[in-house]
């Protein structure tokens, strides 16, 4: 596929702008967002994300006419020998999906949390820090273009680093606050730190990728691997491999997955955008763009899809046992990507995209809508407090805004958000005509076609997942209230409502973009992917994930809506399920384990070298014993044996030879005047005697 | 007068070495620069003998000088001598020993 | 044997035996008065090889003046007899050795190495007279008259200088 270089339009030239706002947004946030206020920042930054998402429409208008795409050179970045890496844009169905999906929903995200910031930083008690907060979502919007933008590996990792950085950043954004003080920093640097183990399998990917094919340009590697054929499956599966590893780091999968759960710390809108929406799916968008090595490499493609479907059950299961809002949120979105996963190892490419996409709106509808169920709760406990009779403290009720056995009842107090959330949590279920029936059953039928083990694992996960959700609506929004936060929980103001209704509208008609027979995004998306496999649509898979939905919805309305739950009352899962609620509430001890074998173990080794080796072997030993008594031997060596008696002796045996040879010269000094005329006279006696004679 | 003047030098020579065992013999100061004297004195003579054999005047005028220098040599000597009799109330030249090393 | 012989060996004589008394005594005042005796006979030489001027120059400053001088501080100082000493025994035979050493080292150049005959020449009656002297003494010899003047205003000051400093230190 020989893309053409920008001769399409010139709309293609437009390209680089697309990192360009937001860039310019940042920095303009930096230079004056201070001393302008918060309405300016909010509105430069949510202003420069929506100039994106222009740009965006004009590559997608650009590509309609010239749908092969087009590769923007934007600067030549490295020119190594060999090596030529220019930053470049490539501008195709594909990029171009993640374009308009990452900077529609950055820009709906940004304008929500406008609102939902303005009130955090006031309840956390730093209004200060508004700024930071915007300057850092823009940065890592342009990070999040670079990365579907870039037309080479190193490009992409480019993007990688940088959305990991933002992450990180985001993540630790209340870094005093937390567990212990530090909570929220030791969350983003677990983040941080997984994300580098999956950096590593992306980096030795590129340069197995160098190595046998000498280039790192999309293109490039791609025709050469066409080209090498069966002989080099064995390269070609280690890259893959390494590229799943970068891919599970990235998008939250099994082993690597632990980190996304503990990034709830940060505020919920990056929760939304980053966790739900955009970085977690780079992964799955940087398999797609190498479908053409997964492609000759179907024993790692396999290792894919188990990998996806596993996490997919695995996530769900712990879902169910989690209390935290944004837990259940997380793990969902930790199963939701094991979905995607799954269906590129598959081989269905436009189904994992689909389902990327329509993922980003439901579930940032979700995180958007918890976060306004969080604010909604902690403003109902401002308020309590106070009008709560004097004799009742502020303190009385030990309040965590998160958790879900203190709500309950909200659907009254915040109907607009109970709503949207609804729309969501459908969407989620896959419950039709909705979004997400569509994009997952679409994933469900080409399992069933190509790998039923892969089929079952999801269809559980699946099953779960209606469960999961059922049981947060009937917790949160049926029921009596359980605390009296709850009682007193007060709708969000339009900045963050309107978002959110927008967002359910996506929700609710996104399935519209690839509906079966129909299969525009899958046409559309062949452009780039290449012929794709038009799923066909099996009605007894959509009739059975229907029906399984619904039971799992309708089994969470006995156990939490049929008697609601009283206050302070226990899950009643556990009661059913005893020792495996115990092993979901626990998120089945992977944590634990972790820090057991490896964690610990690095702290184990690292401190033996730090107290055996570096300090007693190195410093106490060698440096005391060896260097220091070595050096003291030697200069004493050299004082004592060299020093003294050579150096000295030689000075002092030449001032007593001095002194023992005037000792004996002194003899002639007789004092006696006669003696001096007596040597006169020999004197002369003997010259005139050798004149005289000679 | 036919006087030879190698038998004049002889006489030079001997004046000369006998005051050369004074210097070394004697051990009082005045009679060593006295044997000192002797010894300018046979020099002198020694020199007029010169002048008559050479006929040249210059040897008698050097003996003036001689003797005038020898005048102020015995002036300033006497001198120290007085004046080392006066610290060391002895003019034994083996007395005055301070320089013995 | 001429007179001129006769009359030197006599004097000659005198000279050495006046010479050696003054060695030998041991009084001071002696050998000084033998030393005068000396320093006359040798005068007397001079008049008889044709240096009157000399000669009387001899007698008038060598003898009386110097001597005289002479005579004043021994009679000062050291008239007293000083005991016979212990040290530096082995000098004089060393020295007498040495000074007959000499001496036949000095006969041995004079009687052996001579360059011209040297018999005795004739000389004008007025050589050495005063008159010739003088003329030959302020004609060529002007410098090192004005210079000896100078010597001997130095030594007048250095005499009285140095007997001077002794009379501070007394006070």
């Amino acid at each position: 596929m020989f893309l053409a270089n920008g001769a399409g339009g010139g709309l293609f030239g437009l390209a680089p702008l697309i990192i360009l706002f937001p860039v310019v947004g940042l920095f303009t946030n930096i230079l004056f967002g201070r001393r302008r206020g918060e309405r300016f920042v909010g509105l430069v930054a949510s202003l420069a994300v929506a100039l994106s998402f222009g740009v965006a429409v004009t590559q997608l208008i650009a590509l309609l006419g010239q749908p092969e795409g087009a590769r923007v050179i934007v600067a030549d970045w490295i020119a190594i020998g060999s090596l030529s890496v220019p930053w470049a844009i490539q501008v195709d169905s594909l990029s171009v999906t993640m374009m308009l999906m990452v900077s529609g929903v950055s820009t709906l995200i940004h304008i929500y949390a406008t609102g939902y910031m303005h009130a955090d930083v006031r309840l956390q008690g730093d209004p200060a820090r508004y700024t930071r907060f915007f300057v850092y979502f823009n940065l890592f919007v342009a990070a999040m273009m670079v990365l579907v933008t870039g037309d080479s590996f190193l490009t992409l990792f480019v993007g990688w680093e940088g959305v990991g950085l933002c992450s990180y950043l985001l993540i630790g954004f209340w870094y005093e606050k937390g567990a212990g003080g530090i909570g929220n920093a030791v969350a983003g640097k677990k983040a941080f730190i997984t994300n580098r183990i999956g950096d590593f399998g992306f980096l030795v990917a590129m340069f197995l990728a160098y190595w046998a094919f000498g280039s790192l340009q999309f293109e490039e590697v791609f025709q050469r691997a066409e080209e090498m054929g069966p002989a080099g499956a064995g390269v070609l599966t280690a890259i893959t491999l390494f590229l799943l590893l970068g891919a599970t780091g990235k998008s939250a999968q099994i082993p690597l997955y632990v980190w996304l759960p503990d990034a709830m710390a940060g505020p919920t809108p990056v929760s939304a955008l980053i966790h739900a929406a955009t970085m977690v799916t780079a992964g799955i968008y940087m398999i797609a763009r190498n479908h053409v090595l997964f492609g000759l490499a179907p024993a790692s493609a396999n290792v894919v899809a188990l990998v996806g479907a596993a996490t997919a059950l695995w996530a769900a299961s712990i879902a169910v046992g989690q209390y935290d809002i944004k837990k259940v949120l997380a793990y969902s979105t930790i199963s939701q990507l094991g979905f995607m996963i799954a269906a590129a190892g598959l081989g269905a490419y436009v189904a994992a995209m689909f389902h990327l996409v329509t993922h980003a709106f439901f579930k940032a509808l979700l995180f958007l809508s918890a976060g306004s169920v969080i604010q909604g709760v902690e403003r109902g406990h401002h308020h309590a407090a106070d009008h709560a009779p004097p004799s009742a403290g502020h303190a009385g009720e030990a309040l965590d805004p998160n958790d879900m056995r203190q709500m309950g009842g909200l659907r009254n107090r915040m109907p607009k958000t109970f709503v949207v959330y609804v729309v969501g949590a459908l969407a989620l279920a896959g419950i039709p005509p909705l979004a997400g029936f569509f994009s997952k059953d679409e994933i469900l039928a080409e399992a069933a076609h190509l790998q039923p083990a892969v089929y079952i694992l999801l269809t559980s996960a699946a099953f779960l997942t209606a469960f999961y959700i059922g049981r947060q609506i009937w917790m949160v929004f049926f029921g009596e209230p359980r605390s009296e936060a709850a009682a007193h929980a007060q709708e969000s103001p339009a900045v963050m409502t309107i978002p959110l209704m927008a967002l359910a509208l996506l929700a609710f008609f996104g399935g519209a973009l690839n509906l079966p027979r129909v299969h525009s995004l899958g046409r559309w998306l062949a452009h780039t992917l290449g012929e794709v496999e038009a799923g066909e649509f099996r009605l007894e898979v959509a009739a059975l994930s229907t029906a399984l939905a619904l039971l799992g919805i309708g089994l969470a309305w006995i156990l939490y809506a049929r008697r609601p739950l009283a206050r302070g009352a226990d899950d009643p899962l556990r009661r059913v399920l005893g020792p495996l609620f115990a092993g979901m509430e626990r998120k089945w001890g992977v944590d634990e384990a972790y820090n057991f074998l490896f964690i610990q173990r690095y702290v184990d080794l690292s401190r033996w070298l730090g107290d055996v080796i570096e300090a007693r072997f190195w410093h106490d030993w060698f440096h005391d014993s060896v260097l220091g008594r070595g050096y003291g031997a030697a200069t004493r060596w050299l004082s004592e044996g060299f020093d003294l008696p050579v150096i000295d002796g030689a000075a002092n045996g030449l001032a007593s030879l001095t002194r023992a040879a005037a000792d004996r010269l002194r003899i002639v000094q007789t004092g006696y005047v006669r003696t001096y005329a007596l040597s006169l006279l020999i004197g002369v006696v003997a010259v005139l005697g050798y004149l005289l004679l000679r | 007068m036919s006087i030879p003047t190698e038998y004049v030098l002889a006489l030079s020579a001997v004046l000369f070495s006998l005051g050369v065992i004074g210097v070394l013999v004697r051990r009082n100061a005045l009679v060593v620069f006295m044997s000192v004297e002797l010894m300018l004195n046979s020099a002198n003579l020694a020199f007029i003998a010169f002048a008559r054999a050479y006929q040249s005047l210059s040897g008698q005028v050097f003996v003036f000088f001689t003797i005038t220098v020898a005048a102020a040599e015995v002036a300033v000597g006497l001198a120290l001598i007085v004046a080392i009799f006066r610290s060391k109330h002895s003019i034994d030249v083996d007395q005055m020993s301070s320089l013995k090393g | 044997m001429s007179v001129d012989l006769i009359l030197f060996f006599t004097l000659a004589a005198i000279a050495v035996i006046t010479a050696v008394g003054m060695l030998a005594s041991r009084n001071a005042v002696y050998s000084t008065l033998l030393l005068v005796l000396n320093f006359v006979t040798v005068a007397v030489l001079y008049l008889v090889l044709n240096a009157a001027f000399i000669a009387m120059v001899q007698v008038t400053v060598y003898a009386g003046a110097i001597m005289v001088l002479f005579l004043f501080v021994v009679m000062l100082l050291g008239s007293e007899q000083l005991p016979p000493s212990t040290r530096l025994r082995w000098q004089i035979p060393l020295a007498v050795v040495l000074g007959l050493l000499l001496l036949g080292e000095a006969l041995y150049a004079v009687f052996s190495l001579r360059g011209s005959s040297l018999e005795a020449p004739e000389v004008a009656a007025a050589f050495g007279s005063p008159s010739s002297v003088g003329l030959f003494l302020f004609r060529s010899y002007l410098l090192p008259v004005e210079v000896a003047s100078i010597l001997l205003l130095v030594a007048m000051l250095g005499a009285i200088v140095l007997t001077r400093v002794e009379r501070r230190k007394a006070k």
